[in-house]
C-alpha cells in the first residue's frame, strides 16, 4: 500500500494476514473524517462567514464563500444599478443591468450601450456575483467600537498574569520541593485542596473583597486572584522534585545565595514544565470569562471575552463585526493548537489537569 | 546546562524580563537570608502563593458561609444584618416539594432541575463518545497525533468563542438550516427559540467543546495496558468485542471512573458557553445553577448576595461530596497497587 493509500485507511504497516477491510476499518475511517469535519467545520464555517457583508449574512440559503452582488453605473441612471446574466431568446447569455422590473418582465439595458431596453423573463437572469472579502468586519470594530482597546485589556491580562503565575508559582514551588520544614505537607494539602473551589462556588465573598481592596473595575482585579494556580504549583513541584539537592548543596558551597540557587540553577532547569505552565496559564487567561464579567462593568475596561458576548446579547446584533472579533479571539487559540498543542496533550495525558 | 529543545527555549525567552527583575532583588534577599536563615527563605518563597490563596481563596470559601447568613443588597459585610438560616429557609420553602414552581425561589429550583438533568445526559453521552474516539485513536493509525489533535481542537477554544460558533450555526440562516436544506429540502427553522431544541443544543455543544479532553486521558489509560494481554487474547482468537469487555473495560475501568466524576464536577458547574448561547432562555429552559447564582449575586435588580451564597455553598457540598469520592477511587486503586 502506497502513504496515501495508508493515509486513507488510517492505518500504519501491512494488514495482518493480509486481510482486506474489517469493519472496524470502516468505522474508524468513518468517526475520524466526521470528526475532523465536525471539529474544525464549525469554526472555518465561521472563519468565512465573517468575510460577508450584512447583505450576505442575511441570505438563505446561504454560499459558502463571500460572494456581493456586482452593480455598475450606467450612463443615464443616477443610481448604480444590478447586474445579470440574461439568458437571451437566442441562447446566448449576455450581462445586462437591470433598470426595473414589471412583474415577471425585467427590464434590462447593456452597460455599454445604454440607450436599448431588453426585456426578459425573471426566471431567465441570475445575480452576477463576484468574491469579495468584507474587510471592513475587521477595520471598523477597531475604529469605531473599542475592540482594540478589548483587545489591549486581553492581551494585558495574560501576559501579566501568566508572568505573575510563572513567578509565584515557581517559588512556592521551590519552597515546597527543596525545603524541608514544618507544615510543609499541611501547605502543599491546602494548595491542592483548592482544586476543590471552582470560582462559581466562592464568587459572591470574592466579589466583595475585590471591591474592598479597591479592585473593582480594575484589571488587577482580574488578574490577581488567578495568579496562585494550584495545578502550576503541582506541575511545577513534581517536576523540581526530579532535580537533584547535590546540585543545589553544591551551590552552597559555593556561597550562593538561595535566591540565586531558585534563579540560576533551579528555574533554568524547570524551563519544560515552566513552558508547559505558561501555554496553560496563556489559554486559560486568555480565555476566562465568568469572573471578567463581573469584576469588569466599564466598557473601556472589557476584555475581548465579555466584550464579545456583551456585544452579541445586544437585541441588533451586528453579526457581521460579531464573527470577525470572534475570529480575532480566536486567533491566538489557533497558533497555540497550531504550534504547542503537544505540550498541552501530553501535560494532559501525563498529570490530568487542565 | 543544555537549553537546546525548544520547550526550554521558549521558557528562556518567557524568563527573559524576569531575569532582569531578578537580579536586580538579589542584595536586598541575602540580607533577608543573613537575618532569617534558609528555613525563613522557604517561608519567603511559599509566603506570595499563600497570600494570594489565603486572600482569593480561603477567606472567600470562609466569609461565604457568613454571607448566606446575612441579607440586604449591600456587598459590605458590615452593612449587612445577620439573618440567620433565613436565606437556606427561603431556598427550602415550597408548597409542595413535588412541584419546583410551587417554591417561593422557583427559579432555584428550576435552575436545579435543569442542572440535574443537563449534567446525567451531557456526561453520559459524553464520555461514550470519548471512550470510542479513544478506541478508535488507540488503533494502530497512520499519523495518530494528528488524529488526536482533530479531537483536541475546540478544547483550547474559548467558551465565548464556542458559544458565539454554535449561536452562528443554529440561526436561522446558519449551516444547520442549510444543510437539512440542501439534503432534506426542510424550511428553515430558528432552533433557539425552541426549548426542547435549545436544551439539546447546550449538552450536543458542551460535549463538542470538551470531549477531547476526556478522550485524550481515556486514551492514555488505554495504552497504559500491557499489549501482552491482546497478543495473547489473539493466540487464543478471542473475538474483539469479547477482547473489550473481558480486557479493554476491566482494565481502564479505574480511568474511566476518574474521568466520569471530573466530568460531573465540571458539568455541575456549567456556565460560559450557555450564557454566550442562550442566555438561559428561552424563558428558563437552559438556566442553570451558575448563572442562578451569577444573575441572584449580581445580574438581577433586586440583587440578593446572601442568597446567592446560600446557593453556592449547596453546590459546593455537592461538589465536595463528588471530590471526595474521586479521592475515595484513587487510594482505592493506591491499595490495589501495594497489595
Amino acid at each position: 500500500m502506497g502513504a496515501a493509500a495508508r493515509f486513507l485507511l488510517c492505518r500504519q504497516g501491512v494488514n495482518k494476514g493480509g486481510r482486506g477491510w474489517h469493519w472496524t476499518d470502516v468505522v474508524t475511517w468513518i468517526w475520524l473524517v466526521g470528526g475532523l469535519i465536525i471539529m474544525f467545520g464549525p469554526a472555518v464555517w465561521l472563519a468565512f462567514s465573517s468575510f460577508k457583508t450584512p447583505a450576505a449574512l442575511a441570505e438563505f440559503p446561504p454560499s459558502i464563500l463571500p460572494y456581493v452582488t456586482s452593480q455598475a453605473t450606467v450612463e443615464g441612471y443616477d443610481k448604480p444599478l444590478q447586474l445579470y446574466d440574461a439568458k437571451m431568446p437566442d441562447g446566448s447569455t449576455r450581462v445586462l443591468a437591470e433598470v426595473r422590473r414589471i412583474g415577471l418582465v425585467s427590464q434590462m439595458v447593456d452597460p455599454q450601450a445604454p440607450g436599448e431596453i431588453v426585456r426578459v423573463n425573471m426566471n431567465d437572469r441570475t445575480p452576477v456575483r463576484t468574491l469579495s472579502f468584507a474587510t471592513s468586519n475587521y477595520t471598523e470594530p477597531f475604529v469605531h467600537f473599542d475592540f482594540l482597546r478589548y483587545l489591549w485589556n486581553s492581551v494585558f491580562v495574560t501576559v501579566v498574569a501568566t508572568l505573575i503565575t510563572l513567578v509565584v508559582n515557581s517559588m512556592a514551588a521551590f519552597a515546597l520541593s527543596k525545603y524541608e520544614f514544618r507544615g510543609r505537607s499541611a501547605a502543599m494539602l491546602i494548595i491542592l485542596a483548592t482544586l476543590m473551589v471552582p470560582l462559581s462556588v466562592i464568587m459572591v465573598p470574592l466579589y466583595s473583597i475585590i471591591s474592598s481592596l479597591g479592585l473593582f473595575n480594575s484589571l488587577w482585579g482580574v488578574i490577581l486572584p488567578t495568579v496562585a494556580t494550584p495545578t502550576g504549583v503541582f506541575i511545577l513541584r513534581q517536576y523540581m522534585l526530579t532535580i537533584p539537592d547535590e546540585l543545589i548543596d553544591a551551590a552552597r558551597m559555593d556561597k550562593a545565595s538561595e535566591w540565586q540557587i531558585y534563579w540560576r540553577i533551579v528555574l533554568p532547569l524547570t524551563a519544560p514544565a515552566l513552558a508547559v505552565l505558561a501555554i496553560f496559564s496563556v489559554v486559560w487567561r486568555w480565555n476566562d470569562f465568568l469572573w471578567p464579567l463581573i469584576v469588569l462593568s466599564r466598557r473601556e475596561l472589557y476584555t475581548l471575552q465579555v466584550g464579545l458576548s456583551i456585544y452579541s446579547g445586544e437585541l441588533n446584533v451586528q453579526w457581521h463585526f460579531i464573527l470577525a472579533m470572534t475570529v480575532v479571539t480566536m486567533i491566538p487559540v489557533v497558533l497555540v493548537f497550531i504550534f504547542l498543542q503537544r505540550f498541552i496533550t501530553t501535560g494532559i495525558a501525563g498529570t490530568g489537569l487542565k | 546546562m543544555s537549553t537546546a529543545s525548544s520547550p526550554s527555549r521558549l521558557g528562556a525567552l518567557l524568563m527573559t524580563p524576569v531575569h532582569f527583575v531578578m537580579r536586580l532583588v538579589d542584595a536586598p534577599l541575602r540580607g533577608l537570608q543573613k537575618a532569617t536563615g534558609i528555613g525563613g527563605m522557604a517561608a519567603f518563597f511559599l509566603a506570595p502563593n499563600m497570600l494570594i490563596f489565603g486572600i482569593f481563596v480561603l477567606l472567600p470559601l470562609v466569609i461565604n458561609f457568613v454571607y448566606s447568613m446575612t441579607g440586604g443588597t449591600a456587598f459590605f459585610l458590615s452593612e449587612r444584618q445577620f439573618v440567620g438560616a433565613d436565606q437556606y429557609a427561603r431556598l427550602f420553602t415550597c408548597g409542595s416539594y413535588l412541584d419546583p414552581m410551587s417554591c417561593q425561589e422557583d427559579a432555584f429550583w428550576t435552575a436545579v432541575g435543569n442542572t440535574f438533568w443537563f449534567v446525567i445526559l451531557q456526561v453520559a453521552l459524553m464520555i461514550v463518545t470519548a471512550l470510542i474516539t479513544a478506541l478508535i485513536l488507540n488503533r494502530d493509525l497512520a499519523a495518530r497525533s494528528f488524529w488526536r489533535a482533530v479531537f483536541f481542537f475546540p478544547v483550547l477554544l474559548s467558551p465565548v468563542v464556542v458559544g458565539l460558533i454554535w449561536k452562528w450555526i443554529l440561526q436561522r440562516q446558519g449551516l444547520l438550516n442549510f444543510i437539512l436544506y440542501e439534503f432534506g429540502g426542510t424550511e428553515p427553522y430558528t432552533w433557539l427559540t425552541d426549548r426542547n431544541w435549545t436544551f439539546a443544543a447546550t449538552i450536543g455543544v458542551s460535549i463538542w467543546a470538551h470531549m477531547g479532553f476526556y478522550a485524550l486521558i481515556l486514551l492514555a489509560g488505554l495504552q497504559a495496558i500491557p499489549k501482552d494481554l491482546y497478543e495473547a487474547a489473539e493466540m487464543d482468537g478471542t473475538r474483539p468485542a469479547r477482547v473489550f469487555w473481558r480486557i479493554t473495560l476491566p482494565l481502564l475501568a479505574p480511568n474511566l471512573l476518574v474521568v466520569v466524576v471530573l466530568a460531573l464536577i465540571r458539568a455541575v458547574q456549567i456556565f460560559d458557553e450557555v450564557y454566550v448561547l442562550t442566555g438561559g432562555g428561552p424563558g428558563t429552559s437552559t438556566l442553570y445553577l451558575t448563572q442562578y447564582i451569577y444573575e441572584t449575586g449580581f445580574a438581577s435588580v433586586l440583587r440578593n448576595p446572601g442568597l446567592a451564597a446560600a446557593a453556592s455553598i449547596l453546590m459546593g457540598v455537592v461538589l465536595v461530596v463528588l471530590t471526595l469520592f474521586q479521592l475515595g477511587i484513587g487510594r482505592k486503586q493506591e491499595n490495589k497497587g501495594k497489595r
